[in-house]
């Protein structure tokens, strides 16, 4: 089995073969160090015209970015951690987002900024947050996440050649080692894909041949791996089924296989590594309520990091962030209402 | 510069003067909302350094634009129409005086932010091979952003063509450039290896006579340039919202770029000049007027556009 980092690779790879436009650049992205995290093993080496290892300023880098899609190009930049992104939103917010609409559709910006977040590694309060709620609602901007239940090779193939807008592509840093389709393997869950209008899929997972679920809970990205491991441990200790939807695209969402789940279920819980508070589940309660025509009362709660920066201390971090147990916590506690 | 050149700059130096004067009387009388940042006084600036470009090179401007929209041969109509929010504008009333766009021209409200996007579209077209150059115009007020010196450091590091032009007309909205900066402009370019010329003058014979070899020499050589243009605005930084001293803005009347420009002309070829400006402005902003609204429902498909699904092959 890949993992997600293989996948990512790939994707690149095959990206820049297929499509001479394709430009990659971010810091000490090339041979033989290949990026902070490996992202970009192989590619200099390969595509030594395309591939530009850059100063330390991300700003620019994504202005650059910005200038040649204006141009024809179709580039791609990595930020060296998601935390740094803070330093590239004006030029995404006010710049690269703001073309298309602004010059009354006469331009496209097909730009990909793509980077590692997340915690987990002990990394500290300025390399290990999850921010991207920060660029959910944007107008003109995608945020799509992959996650280990589908090939995130189509998605960011997909992002890099296809996606005419500038997409910002979140990269959980435990995730680059998730094996791809490792739940499908370990047959215990049965894994689908929801029918959804917008280009980047959803996914539904659940322990197969139940005739009732308990609980809808919404997530993404890596946490679905933790989400699954608690589903999985409800399911056995608890009799307790869950319906797991996770997007890939966050922004803008489809909320209707959520909402689907949840006049099932009657009950709903998010789940997002990043803080909680005005979170992306916020939102998702949002468009489930407003989406709920008939007013079925449901139970919701979220669950997140805590309202903390995050620690650098182990027992510290795990507290901070949300874990397994959590989520066992708290589905319970929504289930026994 | 043969005389049928001298009378071409005062035409064109006219046509800017003449539209931004009309532009501040309009919001004046109350028939445009919004806002403006006129370049009464910075004429020569737009016309002696896109004079020097060809039309196929890359103008990126900022919230002072109008002049370099017109020098590099936009449509005034369209400008006009943008202005006043109308459908048949430059961005269709979506972007107001400060986002215009039209081939081979762009233009961003945000200080400093442009600078990246035009370096960029000047690697574009280095790659491409195309021999486009890239002018981008910043003002005195823009260096105190941070994103403009990584700008200059990548243009020079990774030899892109592009031209930064200042246009220093002293002050940053209400701050003056004593208020603003340390140290002057022409080192910081120095000290990224960016070849910098700098001209205390508002005429735009000397302008234009000095951009043409800086041009030629950012297409042939593929490297950045940077030229430093001290000015100087008789209006307010955007409409009655001047607080400089009315002796200091009359002593720069002597430097009005078409003070000087006028005395190089007889009369009759000033005046002829002055009435083809004043009749096409007169006409330009009577047919805006004129123009239909944009349609607030075409926003939402607008909407629609932005979130216009495109199907990827997934494998679960």
């Amino acid at each position: 089995m890949r993992t997600v980092l293989q996948a990512l690779n790939e994707a690149m790879h095959e990206a820049m073969t297929r499509d001479e436009r394709v430009l990659f650049m971010g810091e000490d992205v090339l041979d033989p160090y290949g990026g902070a995290f490996k992202f970009s093993k192989g590619l200099s080496t390969k595509f030594p015209d395309r591939v530009l290892t850059t100063p330390i300023s991300e700003a620019a880098l994504v202005g650059i970015a910005s200038g040649l899609a204006l141009r024809g190009m179709r580039p791609v930049v990595e930020i060296m951690f998601g935390d740094f992104l803070t330093l590239t939103f004006d030029q995404l917010l006010n710049h690269a987002c703001k073309y298309r609409w602004m010059y009354n559709d006469q331009v496209r910006v097909p730009i990909v900024v793509r980077t590692p977040m997340g915690g987990r590694r002990g990394y500290g309060p300025t390399h290990s947050q999850s921010i991207e709620k920060h660029f959910l609602g944007i107008p003109g901007l995608r945020v799509v996440a992959p996650n280990a239940l589908g090939d995130p090779k189509e998605l960011l193939i997909h992002a890099i050649l296809s996606d005419d807008d500038p997409t910002l592509f979140i990269e959980h840093k435990l995730l680059y080692m998730s094996r791809i389709g490792q739940v499908q393997q370990a047959g215990r869950l049965e894994v689908t894909q929801c029918n959804s209008a917008l280009a980047y899929p959803i996914v539904l997972a659940r322990v197969a041949g139940v005739s009732k679920y308990d609980i809808t809970i919404a997530t993404y990205g890596y946490m679905a791996d933790i989400v699954l491991d608690a589903v999985w441990r409800l399911a056995m200790e608890q009799e307790i089924f869950a319906e797991v939807i996770v997007p890939t695209c966050l922004s803008p969402l489809d909320a209707s296989p959520i909402l689907n789940s949840v006049k099932n279920t009657g009950r709903l819980l998010t789940v997002e590594e990043g803080t909680a508070t005005l979170g992306w589940g916020s939102e998702v309660l949002s468009l489930v309520t407003e989406g709920n025509l008939k007013n079925i009362s449901f139970a919701f709660a979220r669950v997140g990091a805590w309202d903390l920066p995050i620690p650098s201390s182990r027992p510290l971090e795990n507290a901070v962030l949300p874990s397994v147990q959590n989520i066992i916590d708290v589905t319970m506690k929504l289930v026994a209402q | 510069m043969c005389d049928s050149n001298t009378t071409r700059l005062i035409q064109e130096m006219l046509r800017i003067r003449l539209f931004e004067e009309r532009v501040l009387d309009e919001f004046s009388k109350g028939s445009l909302s919004g806002t403006t940042h006129t370049c009464i006084g910075q004429e020569a600036d737009a016309v002696g350094v896109i004079g020097a470009l060809q039309r196929s090179d890359i103008v990126f401007s900022n919230h002072r634009g109008h002049g370099h929209y017109l020098a590099h041969g936009g449509s005034m109509h369209a400008l006009a129409a943008e202005l006043m929010g109308r459908r048949t504008g430059a961005s269709g009333g979506l972007g107001g005086s400060q986002h215009m766009h039209f081939p081979g021209f762009y233009s961003n409200g945000i200080q400093g932010g442009i600078v990246p996007c035009a370096v960029g579209m000047a690697l574009a077209e280095k790659r491409k091979k195309s021999g486009v150059i890239v002018a981008v115009f910043l003002g005195d007020g823009t260096f105190g952003e941070g994103v403009v010196y990584e700008s200059f450091n990548i243009a020079a590091l990774w030899n892109v063509p592009v031209l930064f032009v200042v246009e220093n007309n002293r002050y940053a909205q209400s701050t003056p450039l004593s208020a603003n900066l340390s140290g002057d402009f022409g080192l910081r370019f120095k000290a990224f290896n960016i070849a910098v010329d700098e001209l205390d003058t508002t005429d735009v014979i000397a302008i234009r006579t000095a951009a043409e070899p800086i041009v030629a020499s950012v297409r042939d050589l593929g490297r950045p340039r940077a030229l430093v243009l001290h000015t100087y605005r008789f209006a307010p930084h955007s409409k009655g919202d001047d607080v400089r001293d009315p002796a200091e803005i009359e002593h720069y009347r002597q430097f009005d770029p078409i003070v000087l420009m006028r005395a190089r002309i007889s009369n009759e070829e000033y005046d002829e000049a002055l009435d083809a400006a004043r009749d096409e402005i007169s006409k330009t902003f009577g047919q805006a007027a004129m123009d239909p609204w944009p349609d607030p429902a075409a926003l939402l498909n607008a909407r629609e556009e932005l979130l216009k699904p495109c199907v990827p092959s997934y494998k679960l």
